[in-house]
């Protein structure tokens, strides 16, 4: 039986490398978006699954501004079928609780057109970082949660089993769908955009969704349905300035960084 | 209004880690910076029997969860165990590790708890905001919480490590409905290896490309083993593959806060330093001076790896022998 995957991807700045402004807040105005590093890969999980199962359709979802539609265009670019967008500015400011929401009424809205099988995300944002927020929207739907996933090792109509990469090892873990599953880099390695999804990524027009259309209230989106805030944006301290070891011979060297090393305690 | 900061101990299969205390370590923090009552919870298969140890360090109370279907990591029942472990402690602050399993229940409790979340948090002030690197480490987010109750997950090696101290907290069991299961545990492959697992290193040793071959890396390991460090590698490093990606360091691999970073043949693209910036003492070795990790390093040696390092590790070995009582 054919499968209805979904893949969730954000717009990211393309660079990480940013600094702060007046305000206290990342200086990211001018900087260019770009497809959030480790979604590359949940896309292409979704696309070699679709293409293992004839009939399944791979979508990519996104919350995000206008901008954020060039990100569904390089979905398109490397396989994907469809792009759905839930914007307006009512998602603006959203901390993970509040965009993982957002998610799952689209999900909601999505299912009810059509049961969803699978939904796929990447390990984490390359801004925030948090790597929560494929849990949070299964939890919002009450489905099951895998993260860390290295390998879709079964999917069919009704379940998946997976593998994690944990810290010491891997785990086989089967789940009932729809699910979520959080992806990490060692799933795969992503195919570069075709000359026919490029083709097709131009083409392409995206259903829009505003919250009000997936029956979130305005208190519930963006920044107003946000648990943690945050309220400035600082650069790290500055390390104290470096010892350089000199030394005639790299014996010399060696000696003298253990000695270092042992003074310091760190040995 | 809930009054309690809940330090949520999850046994990696069967066993505590050091980094349990770690977490009674930031939950102490937080407690005295919010004035309210510090518990922990021990969920696991076999909770109970390791509630002992944690309820000897500074908890006033310790709940256990146990249940045979919490044996295993699954974010569903490990979620719904901690809220019910939360709604007897009457939380308004949840604290878990930033490890994989810590992190994906965190996110799971916080939507059944109706709580913001922040990860891999590094700092916890005296109003009770807390900060977290974000933008791969470039910048420090402040986050408030809005929400009445709120769940965090701390960076490793970051809070100091509780110790056992005073009489032991009671210990009370919670009752859990294990419900209808969604996911289910079928097996764990362990890795064999003898190395120190990366994110909870002290220390850690780490080749790029450099090291030029998987041969490079062998004077490497000499020096991790000479150190008890664990084993990082730059993406370069593991692109070539001569180290597996589970080594990798930086934005697309681990973050690590050791006391000891050592990066030999790694020139610090802003990449890497996403994952290793936060350690404590920074130690270059590279042919190159003026590269990025030889100018942020706390210690920089100028040289040959394959020179410097079996020169390095017979140096520590040698007064290692020394140090031992005849
Ligand atoms: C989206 C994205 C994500 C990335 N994520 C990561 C990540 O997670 N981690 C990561 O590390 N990188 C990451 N990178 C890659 C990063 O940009 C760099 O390419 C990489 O870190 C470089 O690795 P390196 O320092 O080992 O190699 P190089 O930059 O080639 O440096 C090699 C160093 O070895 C020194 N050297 C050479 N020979 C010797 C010798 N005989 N003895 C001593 N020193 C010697 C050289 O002087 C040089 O400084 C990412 C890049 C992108 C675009």
């Amino acid at each position: 039986m054919a499968l209805n995957i979904i893949v969730c991807v954000k717009s990211t700045p393309s660079t990480v490398n940013v600094g702060v402004d007046a305000d206290g807040k990342p200086k990211i105005a001018g900087v260019p978006v770009a497809l959030n590093p480790f979604d590359e890969f949940a896309v292409e999980a979704a696309v070699r699954l679709k293409e293992s199962v004839p009939g399944s359709t791979a979508t990519a979802l996104t919350v995000g501004p206008d901008a954020a539609a060039e990100i569904l265009r390089e979905a398109i670019a490397r396989g994907a079928d469809a792009g759905v967008h839930v914007t307006g500015a009512e998602f603006e400011g959203g901390d993970s609780y509040a965009t993982s929401l957002a998610l799952s009424a689209a999900l909601k809205k999505l299912h009810a057109e059509k049961p969803v099988s699978i939904v796929i995300f990447g390990k984490n944002t390359s801004d925030a970082g948090a790597g929560v927020v494929g849990t949070q929207t299964a939890a919002w739907l009450d489905w099951a949660s895998v993260s860390a996933v290295k390998k879709l090792e079964a999917v069919d109509e009704t379940s998946a089993t997976v593998l994690r990469q944990m810290e010491d090892g891997v785990d086989t873990v089967k789940l009932k769908l729809p699910a979520c599953v959080s992806t990490i880099k060692e799933i795969n390695e992503p195919r570069l955009p075709s000359l026919k999804g490029k083709m097709a990524s131009k083409k392409a027009v995206f259903p829009r969704w505003t919250a009000a259309e997936l029956g979130l209230q305005p208190a519930q989106a963006g920044a107003a349905g946000a648990g943690a805030v945050v309220v400035k944006a600082a650069l790290p301290p500055a390390r104290p300035a470096g010892l350089k070891v000199e030394g005639a011979t790299a014996a010399e060297k060696a000696a003298k960084l253990v000695d270092i090393l042992v003074e310091r305690k760190l040995i | 209004m809930a009054n309690g900061i809940l330090v949520v101990v999850t046994p990696s299969r069967g066993a505590l880690s050091p980094s349990s205390y770690e977490l009674l370590g930031a939950g102490k923090v937080l407690a005295d910076a919010l004035k309210q009552p510090l518990l922990a919870a021990v969920i696991g298969g076999n909770a109970a029997a390791l509630a002992g140890d944690i309820a000897a360090r500074g908890a006033s109370k310790v709940l256990v969860v146990e249940h045979p279907s919490l044996k295993d990591f699954t974010e569903e029942s490990y979620a719904r165990a901690a809220a019910a472990a939360a709604a007897k402690a009457d939380a308004s602050r949840v604290i878990l590790p930033s490890t994989i399993a810590g992190r994906a229940l965190a996110a799971r409790l916080a939507v059944l708890l109706k709580a913001g979340l922040a990860t891999d948090v590094t700092e916890i002030l005296a109003d009770g905001k807390v900060r977290r690197g974000y933008y791969g480490g470039n910048l420090i987010a402040e986050v408030e919480f809005k929400s009445p109750v709120a769940v965090l997950t701390v960076a490793a090696m970051t809070f100091p490590r509780a110790e056992p101290a005073g009489a032991a907290a009671p210990v009370e069991a919670v009752s859990f409905d294990p419900g209808a299961s969604v996911s289910e545990f079928v097996s764990f492959q362990g890795e064999e290896s003898r190395e120190i697992d990366l994110g909870a290193a002290e220390k850690v040793v780490a080749g790029g490309a450099g090291l030029g071959s998987a041969d490079g890396f062998k004077p490497l390991f000499d020096l991790a083993h000479a150190l008890g460090a664990a084993v990082g590698a730059s993406r370069r490093a593991v692109d070539s593959g001569w180290i597996p990606y589970k080594h990798q360091v930086g934005l697309t691999g681990r973050t690590v806060r050791p006391k000891l970073y050592v990066a030999v043949g790694i020139s610090g693209q802003i990449q890497h330093l996403a994952g290793m910036a936060a350690s404590g003492t920074i130690v270059a070795i590279n042919s190159d001076k003026d590269c990025p990790l030889m100018q942020m390093a706390s210690i920089a040696v100028v040289g040959e790896y394959s020179e410097l390092l079996p020169l390095i590790t017979a140096e520590i070995k040698a007064r290692k022998g020394h140090a031992v009582p005849a």
